[in-house]
């Protein structure tokens, strides 16, 4: 009964989900309202979830002094601290409105430590361009080629290299041309793979077939 | 030991000062650049460029600070060019901090004084519905019924106060839908779901790694994209709103240098010591 249920709920809200794409009218088009609105309901629960679950998870990692158990007390801190603010310190207005507490902290805090997180993806891809980045045999020196002239390419300063050739053969409209063909083709073929994929993988879904979504095994 | 020995061994932190003045010092340079437009930034403008004023456009933004300096400034841009041109803007989120995003976009928008100069009120000319969990299930579901989704404001005020969401019931409505994308949900799901069910017409403004995978939808899924801060560069030159992403090119183009120069001489390395290698084991 504890899979049997689960297993004929994924079922009629899979074949709700199919029929309502292909007839968008009543029953079909209500029921799909309703379960957007239940699937949304539920994701917001799920934000909730997470965030407990982090604080649990945390809370046991600095309670047992686990390895980098610091880490797990500033999220704890963290996430209490802006919680604070965004519910308690708003002064009267929206907490999201211009000079609030919580603004201060989203603009101050938050936005830079996440720009930071990112920007230091350049340093290591540099790095790693150095170090990994080599024409070590004939597909790998493609990919270099073709890496070499998008990059150039892709910035004002690859045509002016390039300004002494031709309209139409300078690096920019190389780029263009490796970024519409090979990569179009390319991508193309592995979204069309994935679809395939995940038609198959819904339709075992729907059918009852795989059930590790269950916490069983498929 | 000899300089290929010091190329091989060379400790990382030496590259990344390379990295840090190749994108700080041009921070500081007044150097014109040529911004050469792509077919794909040029079709983003004019899908919007060709809308009359009074013209209602969804701006999703579905991205968060860590990708803010590529996509930001496209966000800038968007606002500055559709509020001057009295285009109505409803913006709306699918990531947490999407709506903040472009909550501070709206800020350096409105004090620009070609939109200034059409003074947009909130509620009438703009309007952010702020952030909604579900996913591309939202998308879907707005193409039936919008004010359920989002029936309020991201200050909870009902949507039905607001003189810019009456009549507004789906995606007929809209005359254009703008998506800000660094990842999923994103422009992927806006393209299932808005555009191949709902025939809503759509742009992408992207990060540059995201881009490629965009580009497959061009022309027929999407009017263009906008790939990283070239593109960014790009709309702000064809909308005349120049602003970070033009200034920051600067970097970017010394930045990819600096990246070239250094795979060049990592192979130079990697070919001088094979070739090391090689002749020490025939001399053996």
């Amino acid at each position: 009964m504890k899979r049997r249920i689960p297993l004929l709920l994924t079922t009629l809200v899979g074949v709700i989900f199919v029929v309502q794409f292909f007839v968008p009218h009543k029953p079909f088009s209500d029921m799909q309202g309703l379960l957007s609105d239940w699937v949304q309901i539920i994701a917001a629960f799920a934000i909730w979830l997470g965030a407990l679950n982090l604080m649990r998870v945390s809370a046991e990692n600095v309670q047992r002094r686990e390895r980098n158990w610091p880490y797990a007390a500033i999220i704890i801190a963290s996430f209490l601290a802006i919680s604070v603010v965004g519910f308690f310190f708003s002064g009267g207005t929206h907490f999201q409105d211009p000079g609030t507490p919580f603004d201060w902290m989203y603009q101050n805090v938050y936005n830079p430590l996440s720009a930071t997180m990112f920007a230091m993806l350049a340093f290591y891809v540099a790095s790693a361009s150095y170090r990994a980045f080599r024409a070590r045999n004939r597909e790998a020196t493609l990919l270099l080629l073709a890496g070499f002239l998008v990059m150039l390419g892709r910035v004002p300063v690859g045509d002016k290299l390039s300004g002494f050739l031709p309209e139409g053969y300078r690096l920019s409209n190389l780029a263009d041309l490796i970024m519409n063909i090979p990569n179009k083709a390319g991508q193309r073929a592995i979204m069309i793979g994935i679809a395939l994929g995940i038609v198959s993988t819904s339709l075992r879904l729907i059918l009852g077939i795989e059930k590790s979504h269950l916490g069983g095994e498929g | 030991m000899s300089l290929l020995d010091r190329m091989l061994t060379l400790d990382r932190r030496w590259i990344f000062l390379v990295v840090a003045v190749a994108v700080t010092v041009p921070l500081f340079l007044h150097l014109e650049q040529k911004i050469e437009i792509t077919q794909e930034s040029r079709g983003v403008f004019e899908g919007l460029s060709g809308l009359p004023a009074g013209a209602r456009v969804i701006m999703a933004c579905d991205f968060d600070p860590g990708s803010a300096a590529e996509v930001q400034p496209m966000a800038i841009a968007f606002l500055k060019f559709a509020l001057s041109h009295r285009l109505r803007v409803i913006i709306m989120g699918l990531w947490p901090q999407g709506p903040m995003q472009a909550d501070l976009a709206l800020r350096d928008a409105l004090r620009d004084p070609a939109v200034a100069a059409v003074a947009p009120q909130y509620g009438i000319d703009y309007i952010n519905l702020g952030f909604q969990s579900g996913n591309e299930v939202v998308i879907q579901r707005m193409g039936s019924d919008i004010p359920m989704v989002f029936p309020r404001d991201s200050r909870g005020q009902a949507i039905a106060e607001f003189p810019i969401m009456e009549n507004v019931r789906n995606f007929d409505a809209v005359a254009y839908v703008f998506n800000l994308s660094a990842g999923y949900p994103g422009t992927v799901e806006w393209v299932q779901f808005a555009g191949d069910r709902f025939h809503a017409r759509i742009g992408s403004g992207t990060t540059a790694v995201s881009a490629p995978l965009y580009y497959t939808y061009f022309p027929k899924q999407v009017t263009g994209v906008l790939g990283g801060m070239k593109g960014a560069s790009e709309f702000e030159e064809l909308t005349g709103f120049k602003g970070k992403g033009t200034r920051f090119m600067l970097s970017q183009s010394f930045a990819h240098i600096v990246m070239i120069l250094f795979v060049v001489l990592g192979n130079i390395a990697f070919f001088a010591s094979r070739r090391r290698k090689r002749a020490g084991e025939t001399a053996a």
